[in-house]
């Protein structure tokens, strides 16, 4: 009998079980459901019944605007903010950072639940303007994580490129368009998939800001109220695929960002 | 003048993100009902924040399920994240390629996903804790795996062989020398995996007991409830988280500024 001898590969291996039994299994039983009906025959109805029905598209579409106009909002308050955090003389940078970012770690529902309050004291209803809201909601969500990766890779920047574009006789728009900006493109990707994806998916902002409106995952949402398992599997499924698609558009945004959330406070 | 233009915006977006929270804890020392209908200063949010007895079970189940899927994502997440560096290239892909995958997904997609396989394939019951432990874990393991990687890239791996020539078992070793060397890979990884579990409301959704509440859930359900006296007190809860991050975030700021100038000094003495 060949003796067990303790090597550190051997260490992953209830990790690699773990991920096998609860990440890759999961997944799987996903496809079987999401191209199963309720008696267990294979049907390609509910995909079919996805791309054809004009509600379950409209989500789709509406989805992919609130999404996109909720990174781009995002996007042109956190950069700027950003920009001016990393290349400030202020004193004790770190500590403005940790500012602008710390709402992150108040739990999300209790900010979103000062977000409803103060919304309904200026709009009265907020039934009025849901797209509005729905933009609005998902942005003090989710501004943090695009601050902290860009403001991440401006300040990583090497100045002597700056100087030496300005010694070359650009002036500073020339040196920010032609130097800052493209070196900071990794920062962006990183929080444009932090924030893209989350602001299809997560429902509960609009739930709680009393939006009636639905984003894909609220179809999910849906579907687990009415045990409808095969309905809501397709519903996973078009979203893996978006998510996949998006991940590989995106070339795989540095994970050490998403990482980096958590060593920011360290 | 182009200076205070910046100071400006920064200025707004700071707005932006703490001005709702704020006036939710001024109001949160009133008797308001309502934000705006401010009439008198009252404690009484508080004194029902502190002695509901639903609102404290929440608090303490929270915490309890985010520490304890935090410590069981840290076991994981560390010991894949080992496995998985002195692993061959092959295996190595694998784990960072599944390790992966919760990491860029809709957290709606990784609970549905879990519910439907833990409670409708396996039957297991959402009332023995057990679905709602596993998605957390799912949730958390992979960033502390991805918080540990690159410490033990930093390492030099020359004192691990140095310690098995000088006579050390494996097992020691990695004790002695790798564990400390990653030390702080792990604790932030712990972290992080505490933030996201507290923070998480979509895996407790579809895997939770239908009698436990997180704070997020019991948030959600609260302000869609019409239970004047609860929803008021959740600003009082509103104030004490905020203070308790902080002070959190303060504190760890300060001992880091510190460790660096301890390091400073160090060097320029060296």
């Amino acid at each position: 009998m060949k003796t067990w001898k303790f090597s550190r590969k051997s260490l992953g291996i209830p990790y690699a079980v773990f991920l096998l039994l609860f990440v890759a299994l999961p997944l799987l039983v996903l496809v079987y459901y999401a191209f199963t009906n309720g008696e267990g025959h294979f049907t390609v109805s509910n995909l079919t019944g996805f791309f054809t029905d004009p509600n379950t598209l409209g989500t789709l579409c509406y989805s992919f605007a609130i999404a996109a106009v909720t990174t781009l909002v995002c996007l042109l308050l956190a950069y700027p903010t950003a920009y001016i955090l990393a290349t400030s003389n202020l004193k004790r940078k770190q500590v403005w950072l940790l500012i602008f970012i710390m709402s992150m770690w108040i739990n999300f529902s209790l900010r979103m639940t000062a977000l409803k309050e103060v919304l309904t004291l200026i709009e009265g209803n907020l039934a009025r303007y849901p797209f509005l809201n729905a933009v609005v909601g998902m942005t003090y969500d989710f501004l943090p994580f695009m601050i902290l990766p860009i403001y991440n890779t401006i300040s990583r920047l090497d100045g002597a490129l700056i100087e030496a574009a300005k010694d070359l006789g650009a002036n500073d728009t020339a040196a920010f368009l032609k130097i800052t900006l493209p070196l900071s493109v990794p920062g962006i990707i990183s929080g444009v998939s932090m924030v893209f994806l989350p602001a299809m998916t997560n429902y509960v902002v609009l739930d709680m800001l009393y939006n009636s409106t639905y984003i894909m995952g609220s179809l999910i949402g849906s579907y687990f109220s009415a045990y409808n398992w095969h309905g809501g599997s397709m519903i996973a499924l078009i979203l893996l695929a978006i998510i996949i698609v998006f991940t590989v558009a995106t070339n795989g945004a540095d994970d050490s960002d998403r990482a980096g959330i958590g060593g920011a406070l360290l | 003048m182009k200076k205070a233009w910046k100071y400006i915006f920064i200025a707004f977006v700071l707005i932006f993100i703490y001005a709702p929270i704020l006036i939710l804890i001024f109001y949160s020392f009133t008797d308001a009902t309502n934000i705006g209908a401010f009439r008198n200063f009252s404690l009484h949010n508080y004194v029902t924040l502190f002695t509901t007895e639903a609102i404290r079970e929440m608090i303490i189940g929270t915490i309890c399920l985010a520490v304890g899927s935090a410590a069981l994502a840290t076991l994981f997440g560390t010991a894949g994240a080992i496995g998985s560096f002195y692993s061959s290239r092959k295996a190595g892909m694998f784990y960072e390629s599944l390790n992966k995958v919760p990491v860029i997904n809709a957290d709606v997609v990784t609970g549905f996903s879990i519910c439907i396989l833990l409670v409708v394939v396996l039957g297991i019951s959402k009332e023995t804790y057990i679905p709602l432990v596993i998605g957390h874990v799912v949730l958390c393991a992979p960033f502390v795996y991805l918080s540990v990687i690159p410490k033990l890239k930093q390492m030099d791996p020359s004192i691990y062989e140095a310690a098995l020539d000088l006579g050390a078992t494996p097992a020691k070793a990695l004790r002695s020398i790798v564990i400390p060397q990653i030390s702080s890979g792990i604790v932030s990884g712990f972290a992080l995996a505490i933030t996201l579990s507290l923070d998480d409301y979509f895996i407790a959704t579809y895997t939770k007991p239908a009698t436990f509440d997180t704070i997020s859930t019991y948030v959600v359900n609260a302000t869609k409830g019409q239970q004047t006296a609860i929803k008021t007190a959740l600003w009082a809860l509103s104030a004490v988280i905020f203070v308790v991050v902080a002070l959190i975030v303060a504190i760890s700021y300060l001992r880091g500024a510190r460790a660096e100038n301890v390091q400073k000094a160090e060097r320029s003495k060296a």
